[in-house]
């Protein structure tokens, strides 16, 4: 009888054993999620949740007027934005704009870095003066370059006029309002570009040049077999950023041209401010709103499929 | 293969001088190597050879042509840098290849040179990969296979070994001396390893603040320092150095491993013409077969290096004993040598009347 008390009671301190060591386990499993639990509930609220929410609306016929009235209608928005001449061109700037702002900005900005990346103090005042124009407010740039492009009084056509050039149209042509805003968003662009390659240059330790300059390769070899390939990692990021800056530009559209002149230089996040902000068009918006997200994240995919393999990083 | 002349050659660096007027002729065939410690204008030299550095002063001849004007390219020499600098973005096989590609050799003719080099170095189943791949020894043979592929008329090696650890730079300094043996061309080496110049070079350039105390074979300098410094700077430990006896303008020097320990009630060999020296030992080093003994005499500290089996302990009184032909005489004002102490008579009234 005894023993059978005996042997009972150590069943009972082996199950009351056992609970504690299973909780253990489980807050060890939950502990991870706890610690990265209030950056994913940002990330969450403020990132995929929208993401989300307007892949949700851009199925659904909706206005910022009546947002109580909103209608399930399927795939008929994108089908909508396909049969939009207005929009096939805005897609059309898009690209032309994002191709001509990161292609020249990223060689302007690398061949400004190779001839300002040297020790002398006048070398770093250009620097900055280059830098200056990324840290001025973009309402200020836009302001500025309407002034200057300004067909009449603009201090641009004065000095064209002052060679004895003709005068250009600038922001009043359709052939040339977009070319005018690539030439703003290359002066605001290109001293960022050319700060980062100047870091990534100075990176590249001096021996590798020594070495070459011993093995007798010309200067254009040195840049194409070194420089440039010890510049990937930097060339890789400033292509990315800049093409996902490029599909998002705003600001320089609404200050200075409003889309126009006829629709030459509106461009897809302009195009969706006009869709739901002044048409309130909300599911049309919401569509394109899709499309620019689907077109950045296939670009970004495509540079890191075709680019990040043949990025050297140290 | 040439020799390499040095003729007043000055280096100024924004108002410094690092290297003052340098005369020295490298021979034909030679292995020179400069030492001297950090910031002595050793590398500068070097790379002023190389041509990466303008020569501000003074001229420098490659096989008897003056090359100041030349660019690096155009020197016919080669180098191995401290850090290897290889090209992080090219395999081993471009990374050697590159040098032939810009002389103009045919891509059959590249092909061939990189892989007997590869077979010489042991490269051939790396030329496919990367530096990043490498181990320091392997990325120490691709800068090697480098700067051999090219076949130049002077080896320029910039301490190649500083970077490998200990046991991988023995192998490395047997690797490069046969190596020269092989080539028989000049090599000029720098590194600050007082070692490393002894066991491979046979011709020693000992640098400070940018002039050349001494220019001699190993033995030589160890035996025959020229000044103090060299004395000094040669041997490991280094030179002990005490104030002379009856004479306040000289100095004497002697190296610890020509010293002799006795017990301190002894009294020296009087057979033997030797100087000694009382003191007591303030701390022991063993390194194996042999120990330092650090004896604190009324001269200074000096070291003394013994076989283990004499085991004095520390704080025991003790004699250092050194023979009169082992004790170099120095002049305190100049720090030069004026010779060694063989053959005087011994001064009784130091001899064993110290403990």
């Amino acid at each position: 009888m005894r023993k059978a008390v005996a042997v009972q009671e150590v069943a009972n301190a082996q199950s009351a054993g056992a609970l504690p060591a299973a909780r253990f386990v489980i807050a060890e499993r939950i502990r991870p999620y706890l610690y990265i639990a209030p950056a994913l509930l940002f990330f969450a609220v403020f990132f995929f949740f929208p993401i989300a929410y307007v892949i949700y609306l851009s199925f659904h016929d909706w206005s910022l007027l009546n947002l109580e009235e909103i209608e399930w209608v399927g795939l008929d928005n994108f089908a909508a934005l396909w049969e939009d001449a207005d929009f096939r061109q805005v897609l059309a700037n898009t690209f032309m704009y994002t191709l001509a702002t990161v292609g020249l900005g990223i060689v302007i900005a690398f061949f400004l870095a190779l001839w300002l990346n040297r020790r002398a103090r006048v070398y770093g005042l250009v620097q900055a003066a280059v830098f200056s124009p990324h840290i001025v407010s973009l309402v200020s740039v836009a302001m500025l370059w309407m002034w200057l492009m300004d067909p009449q009084y603009g201090l641009l056509n004065a000095l064209l006029e002052f060679v004895g050039l003709p005068a250009y149209t600038w922001l009043t042509d359709t052939k040339s309002a977009l070319v005018s805003l690539i030439v703003v968003s290359l002066w605001k662009g290109v001293g960022y570009n050319t700060v980062v390659f100047i870091a990534g240059l100075q990176s590249i330790p001096r021996d590798i040049y020594e070495a070459a300059a011993l093995d007798r390769s010309p200067w254009w070899r040195t840049l194409v077999s070194i420089t440039v390939p010890m510049l990937s990692p930097t060339l890789f990021f400033l292509l990315v950023i800049n093409t996902i800056s490029s599909f998002q530009v705003f600001d320089t559209i609404y200050i200075m041209t409003q889309g126009g002149p006829v629709n030459s230089t509106n461009m897809l996040v302009f195009y969706i401010y006009e869709q739901g902000m002044d048409f309130y068009n909300g599911g049309i918006a919401s569509a394109a709103s899709v499309v620019l997200l689907g077109m950045v994240g296939l670009l970004t995919l495509l540079h890191f499929r075709l680019m990040g393999k043949r990025v050297h990083y140290r | 293969m040439a020799r390499v002349i040095l003729k007043q050659v000055t280096k100024t660096f924004h108002s410094q001088t690092v290297v003052k007027g340098l005369d020295l002729v490298i021979p034909d065939g030679s292995f020179t190597v400069l030492v001297g410690p950090s910031g002595c204008g050793k590398s500068t030299t070097l790379r002023m050879i190389a041509g990466l550095e303008s020569v501000t002063d003074g001229e420098i001849l490659i096989g008897d042509q003056p090359v100041n004007h030349l660019p690096p390219g155009k020197r016919d020499v080669a180098m191995v840098f401290q850090n290897y600098a290889l090209y992080p973005t090219m395999n081993v096989y471009d990374n050697i290849a590159f040098g032939l590609r810009n002389r103009g050799y045919s891509k059959k003719d590249c092909r061939t040179m990189v892989e007997e080099i590869a077979e010489v170095v042991g490269l051939t189943p790396y030329l496919k990969r990367k530096p990043s791949e490498l181990s320091g020894g392997q990325r120490q043979r691709v800068a090697l296979a480098r700067a051999m592929v090219k076949k130049p008329q002077v080896f320029l090696m910039d301490e190649p070994l500083s970077n490998l650890d200990a046991k991988l730079r023995n192998q490395m300094r047997v690797e490069l001396t046969s190596l020269h043996k092989r080539l028989g061309t000049t090599f000029i080496y720098v590194t600050h390893d007082q070692v490393e110049a002894m066991t491979m070079g046979d011709q020693i350039v000992v640098m400070s603040e940018g002039t050349i105390m001494q220019v001699a074979p190993p033995m030589e300098l160890y035996r025959e320092p020229a000044n103090l410094f060299v004395a000094q700077f040669i041997g490991s430990p280094a030179m002990n150095v005490v104030p002379a006896d009856g004479r306040a303008e000289h100095l004497w020097g002697f190296r610890p491993e020509m010293a002799v320990l006795l017990p301190g009630g002894a009294s020296a060999d009087p057979a033997e013409a030797a100087w000694s020296l009382g003191g007591t030992i303030v701390s022991r080093e063993i390194l194996g077969s042999d120990a330092l003994y650090h004896v604190e005499t009324e001269r200074g500290r000096v070291v003394v290096k013994a076989e283990t089996e004499t085991m004095a302990e520390i704080g025991a009184r003790v004699l250092v004993s050194v023979p009169l032909a082992h004790i170099h005489v120095f002049d305190r004002a100049t720090g030069k040598r004026l010779g060694r102490l063989e053959g005087r008579t011994r001064n009784h009234s130091l001899a064993g009347g110290v403990v």
